[in-house]
C-alpha cells in the first residue's frame, strides 16, 4: 500500500473528503485511542495537567485527554492544545465541540509557545510528515530540527513527550531520533509488535531528567512485556573492552610466559618487576 | 482561544524569539464569548506558578475585561476548606475558592472567537477564526 505521504502534503492530503474518512472511521478510532493510551501510560502523568497534541487532527486524542480519570485517562482530565497543519481536519474538530484550544499550525516551522510552558507533549501518526519538504527552501532535516528546538523549549523541565509515527524505513527512524537527541532530549524508541504489519513506533522523549530513575530507559521500567535494547556505544559497564589485556601490559606478558612454560621453553621465573619499564637510574 | 492559552503563547517568526516584545500577543477586535467549563482546581494549582500574571492583567484591561487583583493568588487562596470526608487531611474533596472561580473564568472559560493576535515586536497579525489561531508563517519568515 502507498504511504499517504509520499502523495501529497499534508494540508492537501487532508482535504474535506480524507478528513471525514479518517474520522468517522471505526477502524482508525479504535487504533488512535490504542495509541493515546500507551503514549498516555508512558507520559506518567499524576495531575490534571497542560498538554500539548501535535497533529492533533480532528481532536480523536484530545477526546480522552479531557476525560476525567475515572474513565481511564491518569491523572486527567488534562487541558489540550493542538496543532495541526489541516483546516478540514480542524474544521472537523470544531464541530465536534472539542474541548482543547486549536491552532492552523506547521509543526515544521517551530512551537510557538514560551519556554517552559507544557507538562507533557503528545503527538500521534504525525510526524512522519515532517521528514517531507514540499519546497526548495526547506529540508526534511531543517523541520525536524526547529519542530524539536520549539518542543523543547516549550516543555517544562522534567517534562515527556511521546510521539508515535510511522517510518517508512530505518533510516528515518535514525533520522526523527537523531533531531530529537540533537536538540537535547533524552530519546528512546519504542516498538509495539515489531516486525509485523501493524508495527508501531513510539519515540519518548525526556527533557532534564528530573523524576527518572537512570536514564531512558526508565520511562518503560514496570511496563509489562517490554524488552530493552541497549544500542547506544560504550554504555557503562560493558564498555572499555572487557578481558581483553592490553599488549605489552604485565597481564599480557604473563600470559605469554605462561604460552611458552607449556610449550617447555625455558622462561624466566616471574617477579615484581616483570613487565617493568628500565628507566634510566641517572 | 482560552486566555489560558494566549498567556504562553509567542509570536512564531524566528527573528522575534530573541526579542522580549513577541509576548504576550495582543488581541485587537477581539470578539469574546464564555464558554462554560468544569472547575477543576487541581489543574489550577498546577499551572497557577506557569502563569505571567502582569501580562494576563495587560491583556484583560486591552480585552475591556474587570480589572484583576494587583499581585497573583496564593496557592493556598484557591482552597476554601476541605469538603465532608473520613478522616484528617486527605480524605475530603478539596472545594475551590471563589478567588480559584474567579481564575477559572477568567483563563478558561473566557475564549477569543474572532479576532486578530498582534506581535508587539514585528507586528505581524495572526487571524483568529472559529477560535482556531491561524500560525501558518509564509516561506520566508520561518
Amino acid at each position: 500500500m502507498s504511504r499517504p505521504e509520499d502523495t501529497l502534503p499534508p494540508d492537501l492530503f487532508y482535504n474535506d473528503t480524507e478528513s471525514r474518512k479518517y474520522t468517522t472511521s471505526s477502524r482508525i478510532q479504535t487504533i488512535q485511542a490504542t495509541m493515546t493510551h500507551r503514549a498516555l501510560s508512558l507520559l506518567h502523568l499524576t495531575t490534571p495537567s497542560l498538554i500539548l497534541d501535535i497533529g492533533c487532527g480532528s481532536g480523536l486524542s484530545g477526546e480522552i485527554l479531557s476525560l476525567p480519570s475515572s474513565s481511564g485517562t491518569p491523572g486527567g482530565p488534562h487541558t489540550w492544545i493542538g496543532l495541526d497543519i489541516s483546516s478540514s481536519m480542524l474544521s472537523i474538530a470544531l464541530e465536534k465541540d472539542v474541548t482543547g484550544d486549536l491552532f492552523l499550525a506547521d509543526a515544521g516551522q517551530g512551537v510557538p509557545f514560551r519556554p517552559g510552558t507544557f507538562d507533557a507533549a503528545l503527538s500521534i501518526s504525525a510526524i512522519q510528515w515532517l521528514c517531507n519538504a514540499e519546497t526548495s527552501e526547506e529540508s526534511p532535516e531543517g523541520r525536524l530540527k526547529r519542530f524539536f528546538g520549539g518542543l523543547y523549549a516549550s516543555l517544562r523541565r522534567g517534562g515527556r513527550a511521546v510521539c508515535q509515527f510511522y517510518p517508512k524505513n530505518d533510516a528515518q527512524k535514525r533520522m526523527v531520533s537523531a533531531a530529537a537527541v540533537k536538540a537535547g532530549f533524552g530519546a528512546g524508541l519504542l516498538e509495539d509488535d515489531p516486525g509485523t504489519k501493524n508495527a508501531k513506533t513510539y519515540l519518548v522523549l525526556t527533557v532534564g531528567g528530573g523524576e527518572l530513575d537512570g536514564d531512558i530507559t526508565g520511562v518503560v521500567r514496570g511496563l509489562e512485556g517490554v524488552d530493552v535494547v541497549d544500542q547506544r556505544r560504550g554504555g557503562k559497564g560493558k564498555g572499555a573492552k572487557r578481558g581483553v589485556e592490553q599488549k605489552g601490559s604485565k597481564a599480557w606478558i604473563v600470559r605469554k610466559k605462561e604460552q611458552m612454560e607449556r610449550k617447555g621453553k625455558v622462561v624466566k621465573a616471574s617477579s615484581k618487576y616483570t613487565g617493568r619499564k628500565r628507566r634510566i637510574a641517572f | 482561544m482560552k486566555l489560558l492559552t494566549l498567556n504562553f503563547l509567542t509570536c512564531a517568526i524566528k527573528s522575534c524569539k530573541t526579542s522580549p516584545a513577541s509576548f504576550p500577543l495582543h488581541p485587537r477586535d477581539a470578539e469574546l464569548e464564555i464558554v462554560e467549563a468544569d472547575v477543576n482546581l487541581a489543574f489550577l494549582q498546577n499551572i497557577l506558578p506557569r502563569l505571567m500574571w502582569a501580562e494576563l492583567r495587560t491583556i484583560a484591561s486591552e480585552l475591556g475585561l474587570p480589572t484583576l487583583p494587583e499581585d497573583i493568588p496564593e496557592r493556598e487562596a484557591l482552597v476554601e476548606g476541605r469538603g465532608e470526608g473520613e478522616g484528617e487531611g486527605e480524605g475530603g474533596e478539596q472545594i475551590p475558592s471563589q478567588t480559584a472561580k474567579d481564575l477559572h473564568r477568567v483563563l478558561l472559560e473566557t475564549c477569543i472567537q474572532e479576532g486578530k493576535l498582534v506581535c508587539g515586536n514585528c507586528g505581524h497579525e495572526y487571524a483568529v477564526k472559529e477560535g482556531v489561531a491561524n500560525f501558518l508563517l509564509p516561506g520566508h519568515l520561518v
